[in-house]
């Protein structure tokens, strides 16, 4: 089994696991990590979104080893202490989650999608978010969360 | 996921060793397609060997060309000033390919390899009258798209690169699956000074085609309205829970004419 190292939300870990293991595996069942989820087979429904050097990927679609010697930021790793990201501010006073299984993969695309662009239409932030599915919201909260996050990320 | 064993290649040629050392050994580059493959149990390759560190991602731009990296991801190509400037549709075909996440993994490389005959970088690469590059040799698109999900690849020679001549104007337009956002149907117009040139994929039994009577309207007159009135023949085209063949003939046309419209 080979050694896979990587810094995940600033620490350094590194770990024997099995070449065939997912990244998303990796995080929850040998990190404990489980804030990132699975809701798919197919690479579709965006719940397993994280950041691998600053760009959104899908988790369940790529190996640990592919990650090997990256630096990998999850939910868990965006709050600053008791305080919440501005995004995960947003989706809690604008009522962007009901059940919250898609929500920490919705999360860390609209990291993304602000920080690469301060000036998102909500035309933007749909197609922005076209890898993520939510069962339950019908997405319009969800968009007027990222227009408000947006907004305090200096948007 | 069946076990298998990973390995990083250091370059093309290590890669191309490493592949003709394995039993049943698979490339692997952005994942996108292989990865979900091997999740479903589909494939099973002894070896999995990563081209992440071949130095394959990198897009420069000639005179009368853009020669991208095989390993370049979607949304490098999407995002480039020189694609865009040069090459729009070519920049919007790769804007367009599943979502921002499969677009920071996904390569032109990977999607020219697979041949999948609903994925959109097959339509550009043979509108354009692209070459292929491998570790072996040059292929010209016309002789590259061998059939659905059939390349004239040998089973261990590797794509380096992909070169794409400058069109004068050029346009990519899809009907995506709602649900997988791959082409049902999706047509690239590519307008040269000797002529137009008009790919079509998501439609063919074979896989990625040029639509000659379209070609020829478009060469004739470049307006969407040459294309009124046409009809294509239902022959050859794909039938699923989908579309229709009937459907997808009557999609080709109105992709083209959407197409041209956009140029
Ligand atoms: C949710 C989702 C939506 C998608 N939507 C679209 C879409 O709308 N349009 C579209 O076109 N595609 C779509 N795709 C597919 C995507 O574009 C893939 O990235 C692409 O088809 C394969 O590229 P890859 O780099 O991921 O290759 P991989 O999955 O790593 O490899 C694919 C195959 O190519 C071989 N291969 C890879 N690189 C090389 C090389 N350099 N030389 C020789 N062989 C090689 C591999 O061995 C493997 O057999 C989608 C994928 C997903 C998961
Ligand atoms: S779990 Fe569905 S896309 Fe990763
Ligand atoms: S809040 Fe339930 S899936 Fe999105």
């Amino acid at each position: 089994m080979p050694t896979v190292s990587m810094k995940v939300n600033g620490q350094s870990v590194s770990h024997d696991v099995a070449d065939n293991t997912l990244l998303v595996t990796f995080l929850r069942e040998t990190l404990g990590l489980t804030g990132t989820h699975i809701g798919c087979d197919t690479s579709q429904c965006g719940a397993c979104v994280i950041h691998v050097n600053g760009a959104s990927v899908k988790s369940c679609t790529m190996l640990a080893a592919q990650a090997n010697g990256a630096d990998v930021t999850t939910i868990e790793g965006i709050a600053n202490g008791d305080e919440l990201h501005p995004m995960q501010q947003a989706f809690h006073e604008n009522h962007g989650l009901q059940c919250g299984f898609c929500t920490p993969g919705m999360i860390m695309s609209a990291i993304e999608l602000v920080e690469t662009n301060k000036n998102l239409s909500e035309q933007d932030i749909r197609e922005g978010l076209e890898g993520n599915i939510c069962r339950c919201t019908g997405y319009h909260n969800i968009v007027k969360s990222v227009q408000d996050a947006a907004q305090k990320m200096g948007g | 996921m069946y076990a298998t064993d990973y390995v990083k290649a250091a370059d093309v040629a290590d890669a191309a060793a490493k592949l003709a050392a394995a039993d049943d050994g698979k490339l692997l580059a952005g994942g996108q397609t292989l990865l979900p493959t091997l999740k479903q149990r589909l494939a099973s390759p002894d070896k999995l060997i990563d081209l992440a560190g071949c130095g394959l991602s990198s897009i420069s731009k000639s005179g009368d060309a853009i020669k991208i990296g095989a390993m370049t991801c979607h949304a490098d190509v999407a995002n480039h000033k020189d694609v865009a400037a040069a090459n729009p549709g070519l920049a919007s075909l790769a804007g367009g390919i599943g979502d921002r996440q499969v677009r920071n993994c996904g390569t032109i490389g990977g999607s020219v390899a697979n041949n999948d005959p609903a994925a959109c970088y097959p339509a550009a690469v043979l509108a354009l009258g692209g070459t292929i590059h491998t570790s072996k040799r040059d292929i010209a698109a016309e002789d590259f798209f061998v059939g659905m999900f059939e390349t004239a690849l040998d089973e261990d020679e590797i794509i380096t690169a992909v070169t794409l001549p400058t069109p004068q104007k050029s346009a990519y337009i899809k009907f995506p699956n709602p649900a997988s956002r791959y082409a049902m149907v999706g047509v690239f117009v590519a307008q040269f000074a000797d002529g137009v040139r008009v790919a079509v994929t998501g439609a063919g039994e074979d896989g990625v085609f040029r639509a000659s009577d379209i070609e020829a309207a478009l060469t004739a007159k470049f307006d969407a309205a040459s294309l009124d009135g046409m009809t294509m023949s239902e022959d050859g085209l794909m039938g699923d829970i989908h579309a229709s063949p009937a459907y997808r003939a009557h999609l080709i046309v109105e992709m083209a004419r959407r197409a041209v419209a956009a140029c």
